[in-house]
Formats: C-alpha cells, sequence, structure tokens
C-alpha cells in the first residue's frame, strides 16, 4: 500500500488546501514575507561566481573573435584592434575549417549513439544476471569510470601500440590477420575510430549507472500488467520502460553531446600534444589557431562557432528539460 | 524480480529459468572482460619487468611481480608536488561548489519566483558552454588580474564546470524528495529552515556526497586548464602523467605504474561511495 503511494503520488493531487487551525497565521506571513527575497539571496553566491568567471569570459570571447589578437597584444606591445568580421569570414572561407565540422559532428554523432545504446543495453543485462555478475560488471564500470582521461588515454595509446601494443599481439593470432606493426594512428579515420571506443568506454560507465538506478524506478506493476495484457519483452521495454525512463534519457543525450563535442584531452594527448590534420576537430582546432599559430582572434572564432553549433544541436533537448521542470 | 518469481505460474520450470539465466551471465561476463580489461592491462603492465612489457609476444597472465617500475616513475619527476596540488585544487573546488550550489538548488526546486525560469535556463546554458572553448578567454583574463600560475586561479575556474552541474543534480536530488514530507513537518510546527535540516538534509546526504565525489572527481581528472594555467613547475597530477609521454618517449611501463598510483586512489574511493549512490533516496521516508 504505502509503497504504490510513493511511486504515483504526481498522478492523484492531493486535495488539502485547508491548513489545520492551531497555528496556521505565524509560519503563513513569516513565508510569504520571506519567499519574495531569499531565493534571490541563495542563488547569490551561485550567479555571482558564474557571472565573474563564466559570463566575463564569455562576453571577452565574443570581443575577441572580432578584434585582431596576436602574440604582440597578448604582451601589450599593441592595443587590440577591431576587424569587424574579419575573423570570421577567414575561418568560414577556409576548405579546411569545414572538413573539421563535419569531422567534428561524425565524430561527436558516433560518440553519442554507442554510448547510449551500449548503456541501454547493459544496463538492461544487468537486471537479467545473477547478483555476482552484476556486482563484477559493476565493479568494472565504477573502476573504468573513475578513471581519470588522461589516465585512460595513455592505457589506450599502450593497447594500441603498434609494436607492443596487446591488441595487435591478440588479433595477430586470429588466423588470417597479420596486425603486428601497424599503426592505428596513421590514418585519421582510424585514429579517430580508437578515440571513439576510448571515449564510449570512459561515457558508457555513468549512463549504465544512472540508467540502472532509474530502472529500479519503474513500477513493476505496470510491467507485470503490461506482460499479462500479452506485451513481449520488447513491448514492456518500448511501452512502459522508456516513457518512465525517457527525463533520463533526455538528460544524459544532453549531456554526452555536450561532453562528446567537448573531446578534447583524448585526441590531444593521443597525438602527444600536436594532432595532425587528419585528426583536428573543432576543439583542438581552435586551441592551435589560438596558442600555436598565435592568432587569438580566430581561434575565438572558431570557438565561438562551435558554442553557436552546440546550441543549435541542444536547443531541442533544452526545452524538453525545461518541460521536465514545469511538470515537478 | 522477486515479483516475476512468485507470480511465475507453472511454465517456467526451475531449469529452464537457470538455463536462460546462464546465457545472461555468460553476456555479463563478457562485458566484465571488455570494461575492465585496460583497466586490468594497466595494472598488469605496471606490475611486470620492464622487460616483459616490451615482448612482442606478452603473456596475458601476469608475469612475475615487481615494484621498479614504480620507483623508476616516481624518479622522472617529483610526484608528490603535482599530487598535492591536485588534491588542494579538487578539495576546495569541491567544498566551495557543493555549499554554493546547495544553496542555488534549493532557490530553483522549492521556491516559486519570477526569474526562476530565467535562472534555470542561465545554468543549463552555462553547462553546455564548451570548457575548452573557453580556455583563450580565460587564459588571457587569469594572465590579466595576475592569477596565471596560481592554484586559487585554477580553483576559481573549475567552479564554472562544477557549480552548473552540481546545481543541477542537487536540484534532481531535491526535487524526488516529496514536498509532503516538509509540509507535514512545518504543520507539526518545525521552521522551514528547521525543515529543511531535520527532513530534507538528511534524505539528501547520499545525493550530495555522490555529487561531491563526482565534482571531486572531475576537478582532479581536467587536464586542459591544469595544463594551461600553470607552468610547469606548478603542475598538476593529470599532466604530471601527460610529461611521461612527451620527455620520456615510450618508456610504457613506468607510465603504467605512474598512471596506476594516479588512477587507484580516485577508483577506490568511487567504488567506496558507490554504495550510497545506489542507494534509494528516499526508500522508506514515507513508510517511516
Amino acid at each position: 500500500m504505502s509503497a504504490a503511494d510513493t511511486t504515483t503520488p504526481a498522478k492523484v493531487p492531493p486535495p488539502r488546501s485547508a491548513p489545520p487551525p492551531p497555528a496556521p497565521q505565524r509560519p503563513r506571513v513569516k513565508r510569504t514575507s520571506g519567499t519574495a527575497g531569499t531565493p534571490w539571496l541563495l542563488l547569490a553566491p551561485c550567479l555571482l561566481v558564474l557571472l565573474l568567471v563564466m559570463g566575463y569570459p564569455l562576453v571577452r570571447l565574443v570581443t575577441l573573435s572580432f578584434q585582431k589578437f596576436g602574440q604582440s597584444q597578448l604582451w601589450g606591445f599593441q592595443p587590440a584592434e577591431s576587424v569587424g568580421f574579419e575573423n570570421f569570414t577567414k575561418v568560414l572561407g577556409d576548405g579546411e575549417f569545414w572538413a573539421v565540422v563535419l569531422r567534428t559532428i561524425v565524430f561527436a554523432a558516433g560518440c553519442v549513439i554507442f554510448t547510449m545504446v551500449i548503456g541501454m543495453l547493459i544496463a538492461l543485462l544487468l537486471q537479467r544476471v545473477s547478483g555476482w555478475v552484476k556486482t563484477l560488471v559493476n565493479i568494472a564500470l565504477v573502476a573504468s569510470w573513475g578513471m581519470p582521461v588522461i589516465v585512460a588515454t595513455t592505457v589506450f595509446k599502450w593497447l594500441f601500440d603498434a609494436d607492443y601494443g596487446i591488441l595487435n599481439a591478440v588479433l595477430s593470432k586470429l588466423p588470417g590477420v597479420e596486425l603486428i606493426g601497424h599503426n592505428w594512428f596513421a590514418s585519421g579515420p582510424q585514429g579517430l575510430a580508437v578515440i571513439m571506443l576510448l571515449v564510449v568506454w570512459g561515457a558508457v560507465p555513468f549512463v549504465v549507472i544512472t540508467l540502472s538506478a532509474g530502472l529500479t524506478q519503474v513500477p513493476k506493476e505496470l510491467e507485470e500488467a503490461a506482460r499479462l495484457d500479452g506485451a513481449g519483452s520488447w513491448g514492456v521495454f518500448r511501452y512502459v520502460t522508456l516513457p518512465v525512463l525517457k527525463p533520463i534519457l533526455v538528460m544524459l543525450t544532453t549531456l554526452s553531446v555536450i561532453w562528446d563535442m567537448g573531446v578534447f584531452p583524448q585526441v590531444f594527448v593521443m597525438r602527444n600534444g600536436h594532432p595532425e590534420a587528419e585528426f583536428q576537430i573543432l576543439t583542438t582546432y581552435s586551441y592551435d589557431r589560438a596558442f600555436v599559430v598565435n592568432d587569438y582572434g580566430q581561434g575565438s572564432a572558431i570557438a565561438l562557432i562551435t558554442v553557436l553549433l552546440l546550441l543549435g544541436v541542444v536547443a531541442v533537448y533544452m526545452r524538453q528539460m525545461l518541460k521536465i521542470g514545469e511538470v515537478e | 524480480m522477486s515479483a516475476v518469481a512468485t507470480a511465475g505460474s507453472g511454465s517456467g520450470t526451475g531449469s529452464g529459468r537457470r538455463k536462460s539465466k546462464l546465457g545472461w551471465n555468460l553476456l555479463g561476463l563478457l562485458v566484465f572482460v571488455t570494461a575492465g580489461f585496460p583497466v586490468y592491462w594497466m595494472l598488469n603492465t605496471a606490475f611486470k619487468p620492464a622487460k616483459d612489457a616490451i615482448d612482442p609476444d606478452p603473456s596475458l597472465l601476469p608475469t612475475g611481480l615487481t615494484l621498479s617500475n614504480f620507483s623508476r616513475a616516481l624518479d622522472i619527476a617529483d610526484f608528490w608536488g603535482p599530487v598535492g596540488r591536485s588534491l588542494v585544487v579538487s578539495l576546495a573546488v569541491v567544498a566551495i561548489g557543493v555549499v554554493v550550489g546547495m544553496l542555488a538548488a534549493l532557490a530553483i526546486s522549492r521556491f516559486a519566483f519570477r526569474g526562476r525560469k530565467i535562472v534555470i535556463v542561465g545554468i543549463l546554458a552555462v553547462q553546455m558552454v564548451p570548457l575548452v572553448a573557453m580556455i583563450i578567454p580565460v587564459f588571457l583574463l587569469l594572465n590579466d588580474l595576475g592569477q596565471y600560475d596560481r592554484l586559487t586561479g585554477l580553483i576559481i575556474t573549475y567552479l564554472t564546470f562544477i557549480l552548473p552541474f552540481t546545481v543541477w543534480t542537487l536540484r534532481g536530488f531535491i526535487v524526488n524528495i516529496p514536498k509532503e514530507l516538509e509540509e507535514a513537518a512545518m504543520v507539526d510546527g518545525c521552521s522551514r529552515t528547521g525543515a529543511f535540516l531535520r527532513i530534507v538534509f538528511p534524505l539528501l546526504a547520499p545525493g550530495m556526497v555522490a555529487t561531491s565525489v563526482y565534482g571531486f572527481i572531475q576537478a582532479w581528472n581536467e587536464y586542459l586548464y591544469a595544463l594551461m594555467l600553470l607552468s610547469q613547475k606548478n603542475q598538476t597530477a593529470t599532466v604530471w602523467l601527460g610529461n611521461f609521454t612527451t620527455k620520456h618517449g615510450t618508456e610504457y611501463a613506468p607510465m603504467m605504474a605512474g598512471a596506476t598510483m594516479m588512477a587507484v586512489p580516485i577508483v577506490v574511493l568511487f567504488l567506496l561511495v558507490q554504495r550510497k549512490m545506489a542507494a534509494g533516496l528516499t526508500a522508506g521516508a514515507v513508510k517511516g
């Protein structure tokens, strides 16, 4: 009884509008007088930090992207001068830039899709295995989740090493496969596939653990009812599990898009700090322009374009997220 | 699952169910091996003699136990300095982030006020700005403020990506705690603050721990800002590990030893807190 009550509170709005008679007045008055300022007071420190360290640089990013800002401006020898849209026209007119954009989108989309699908499958699988297998898988997942990205990247570099990497050695044991000495990073697509594997490996645990927690909230009665009505495993998943998980899935996908569009250290460290042209994605490309070529204006323009591109991708999800917020 | 077992009619015999479970278990073990292999191989390489690490036909099992890779890793560059700096930065970020984030999360989840929606949109939007995009202006800003190569600069910078996440996650945890509990306490004579401290806070503790741990790990793992905002002599642990690859070519066995030293404490911490995260937040709250 009580368990059922906790699972479906939203469906039955409690019609209690009349407060108990004894002392309703005093707390009432207190509360109404406090609510006007209290939330802003609570928010103040957070907003202050964000405005200072996020707001200002964001504005600076925009102004920089309209300026000529190089080494001499950095050292203060010359004032930064405004150049209008020159940085943008230069960047957008560059064929290499569009190749980078396309590469980034394909890379990020691959990461997100693989992460979400594999994460969902493993979360469902964990519901069906014995307790000890679940524990083992959880340990492995948490271990890989907790691995610092830099550590994971160096480990993958070692796994995929051309001469002494374990992967080449093991794959070469298969009949007809000769991979000893094969350099996975000789070609961009192959190298990025390895990096995608690394990203997915690191991202799946968070998805699995969050979805597993979500799955425990799927009401058993609903699943049973669906099953009694003749739904198969797929039917139960599609019409019971998925709708319940939808808010979590939206949140996870949103975060994955943000994170995977912002992948940087994996590529940077995997390529020893100097990603080749074939490995450049928007983040490394912007870094390269700013800190290697010393054109901070163009670097900012690229970063700004990345942000705008990302806002476009995620705007749809954000609206949905707010909808969830309203329901609560 | 127990519900299915008790409701199961005669159709699924014991052996049949065990057989189907065996298939799932095998699949689960496959996931375990795949997900765990990189971690295993890191440990395996870290503890094996350096010359076995460059065996062209490597053995999948441990070939011997040695700590020489670790001493070599500690020799190459100062290890404890970077670790100490990483600790200071991460702990400071988490402490500030959770307190400040908690207040903000309360405001947007428990108060109805004008502008609430704008604040939520703002926090969400900030979370969407990729950190990498901000490195150029942040670098210039800290340069102007004389905070380049200072830990405080790095701490403040990290707050910008820890805070939105903390606020948003804590908000989720707070929303999951039924308002009725607080209302009941207030009806019974608690003040709003009292209701929060006595009712919401204890229920929120696991969520706060989970959020803190996640924030700590995020701050500990950050690489780009630590690389760009601190000089070589003030580097953090992640950048320290990065040094291996550039300076000493491919000395993989000591590098894996270094990786192990960096990863193991974090992973252990994570495993310890995992249980608390898994524990249902409001399970039994209404019943009791």
